[in-house]
């Protein structure tokens, strides 16, 4: 156990060093930047809806908190390392407080799945109804529906003057993205992750067994918003403007297309399935033959219809089949049905 | 007085507005358990066929009451052949499914109809009372509700079609040994639900100016009024759409329509965290 949890973060340093040395000669840094923030994205999805099994339809509600929270903690502050603490921190605290009224009143399934996206539309509503000069915090304006323009963006701690941006900007996010993996396998490995695990199997049982299965919830719900948090702070920092369309449905449903086309139940599959299908996008983004929207749609019903498993664990099925060893089971391939039913 | 005329007249109307645009999902939802998230995008279409229809010459009531439910609702049934009925008992992946059925569907239509507004006039004119102006379109809105009430519940409750339906989504397996063909069944049903979604979004289409995403605004007021209301098909669907569409309207004349708005999704967390399985669940128990 101990062994192969040391293997793992080895395994782990060892590839995504060679994926952030390699990946730059491919794609270019900018555009790679944005597709780390949004692996880190579907991560945070990934831990709560595919390791905790609840289903948020409301994910982009945290990101573009976080976002949010960035942009006018740094206009007040002028500097960036308090926001982007903030910008962690709050949306987790948001998230708590969410968490705790659904999950002490034992809300479930698609009821959890319309309060998420509920507040998620709250959010957008009243960001975009927030144009007139009276809506001011501190410093900033909160501009309606043309965000907030003009923040100070990632600058070396102490000294504002010194931005990190470009290539640097990159490494930055992807040694970012690599903690927060790291952080999240540890969280798994951890008996609080497998808490949470038996929870996403059989909650009453759990609860038999003496766990405070709403507590250990409202906690993981936290974590999952927290990491969502940072990468609308990663995001306002690429984008250089923050504004409501990071609430708007599309963005939460992108979040959970990832989520399945990558593998529930994976750590890796909703990164891969946010940075592949955040890529596909920017290049179907370059044609206007056909509609962009239409092939994501498209992508989801034929995932949902033939592969609900999601690319990562069928790839590694696949992988386990042709070499032809009685490989490891691995145990959350087996669950991935019910864990979408969570 | 004038003012609490209009006032009455603007709750009826968000009460009506709120049953039109998710009576389609209540069917949907309601009997089948299958959520369908592309229900917005239907009452988009069905706004679609209307305006194409009265393009090419056909009556607006006509257009609105017969072609674009028959539209919808056919490629509902297209969609319940292809998607859907692999996936029945699967909630949250028919709610996944559909949603990528929704991309599919604005997709769709950007490419057909492209991303500019369209729309129609109201074919009844306003008049005034007292000093207001009140739409005359209102009172069809409402006049609609109210008959699509009453006729959904005597389909159900009447008619020997309502009585198969009814039976085989409690007991599909008692219907089947009855001699009925559940997947027939179900069908229809999904058609009857997609052929309300069409005439809603057909009824609502003068109100607004239609674009390929707005079916986004009816999905969410669609799926809070269905979810809120719980169990019960109809009386689920009138309690909920009165609740909201009352706090919506208190808190638009009271405040602004914005806040209106967050009152009416603020008071929908709330209502689901005090009767987490619907208003039904606890009142209005049995009905239909």
């Amino acid at each position: 156990m101990e062994r192969s949890a040391k293997r793992d973060v080895v395994v782990t340093l060892i590839v995504s060093a060679i994926l952030i040395a390699v990946m730059p000669m491919l794609i270019g840094t900018y555009t790679l930047t944005v597709l780390v923030i949004y692996g880190m994205l579907g991560l945070s999805l990934g831990l709560i809806w595919g390791f905790g099994g609840i289903l948020c339809f409301g994910q982009a509600a945290f990101f573009g908190l976080g976002a949010y929270v960035y942009a006018i903690a740094a206009v007040n502050i002028g500097e960036s390392t308090l926001p982007m603490i903030l910008a962690v921190l709050l949306p987790g605290a948001f998230a708590a407080v969410l968490g705790a009224v659904m999950f002490y009143g034992r809300l479930t399934d698609v009821y959890l799945g319309v309060i998420t996206l509920v507040v998620t539309l709250i959010l957008f509503k009243f960001i975009n109804s927030t144009a007139g000069p009276q809506y001011v915090i501190g410093d900033a304006r909160l501009g309606g529906f043309n965000g907030i323009p003009g923040f100070q963006t990632l600058n070396v701690p102490g000294d504002s003057g010194a931005y990190i941006w470009g290539d640097a900007y990159f490494y930055v996010c992807a040694v970012a993205l690599v903690i927060v993996f790291l952080l999240v396998t540890w969280l798994l490995r951890s008996s609080f992750g497998r808490i949470a695990i038996g929870i996403r199997e059989n909650e009453t049982r759990m609860a038999l067994i003496g766990y405070d299965v709403a507590a250990r919830k409202t906690v993981l719900f936290a974590i999952g918003a927290a990491i969502a948090g940072l990468a609308g702070a990663l995001f306002a920092n690429w984008a250089e403007i923050v504004t409501p369309n990071l609430f708007s449905l599309g963005q939460s449903a992108e979040i959970i297309i990832w989520c399945i086309v990558g593998g529930l139940g994976t750590r890796l599959g909703p990164i891969v399935g946010a940075a592949g299908l955040a890529y596909l996008k920017f290049l179907l983004g370059q044609q206007s033959m056909i509609d962009n929207t239409l092939i994501m749609g498209l992508v989801l019903v034929i995932f949902v219809l033939f592969l609900p498993r999601g690319l990562v664990p069928a790839v590694g099925s696949l992988w386990h089949a042709s070499v032809g060893r009685t490989a490891r089971r691995r145990p959350a391939n087996r669950r991935m049905r019910r864990a979408r039913h969570g | 007085m004038d003012i609490s005329f209009v006032i009455l007249v603007e709750m009826l109307y968000a009460i009506a507005s709120l049953v039109l645009i998710s009576a389609g999902l209540a069917v949907v939802f309601g009997m089948m358990k299958v959520i369908n998230l592309a229900h917005g995008e239907f009452m988009m279409m069905g706004g679609y066929a209307t305006i194409t229809a009265v393009g090419l010459g056909v009556n607006v009531f006509i257009a609105m009451l017969i072609v674009a439910p028959l539209v919808v609702g056919l490629i509902g049934l297209v969609v319940e052949r292809l998607v859907i009925r692999h996936l029945y008992g699967r909630l949250v992946d028919t709610m996944l499914a559909t949603w990528g059925l929704s991309l599919v569907f604005i997709g769709l239509a950007t490419m057909i109809f492209g991303n500019t507004t369209t729309g129609i006039s109201t074919p009844i004119p306003g008049f005034t009372v007292g000093a207001y102006q009140i739409n005359g379109y209102n009172f069809f809105i409402i006049v609609m509700a109210v008959v699509l009430v009453i006729a959904l519940y005597a389909v159900l409750k009447g008619t020997r079609a309502g009585l198969i339906a009814r039976g085989t989504m409690q007991r599909s397996d008692m219907a089947a040994a009855l001699g009925y063909s559940p997947d027939r069944i179900y069908m229809a049903t999904f058609f009857f639900g997609s052929a309300l979604s069409g005439l809603a979004g057909a009824i609502l289409a003068p109100l607004v100016g239609l674009v390929p995403t707005s079916g986004g605004a009816y999905i969410a007021k669609a799926f809070i009024t269905v979810i809120a209301g719980g169990p019960s098909l109809i009386a689920g669907l009138v309690s909920s759409a009165t609740s909201f569409g009352l706090v919506n309207q208190i808190f638009t004349f009271a405040v602004s329509p914005v806040i209106g708005e967050v009152a009416l999704l603020i008071a929908a967390v709330i209502l689901l965290r005090a009767m987490p399985q619907g208003i039904t669940s606890r009142f209005f128990k049995g009905k239909l």
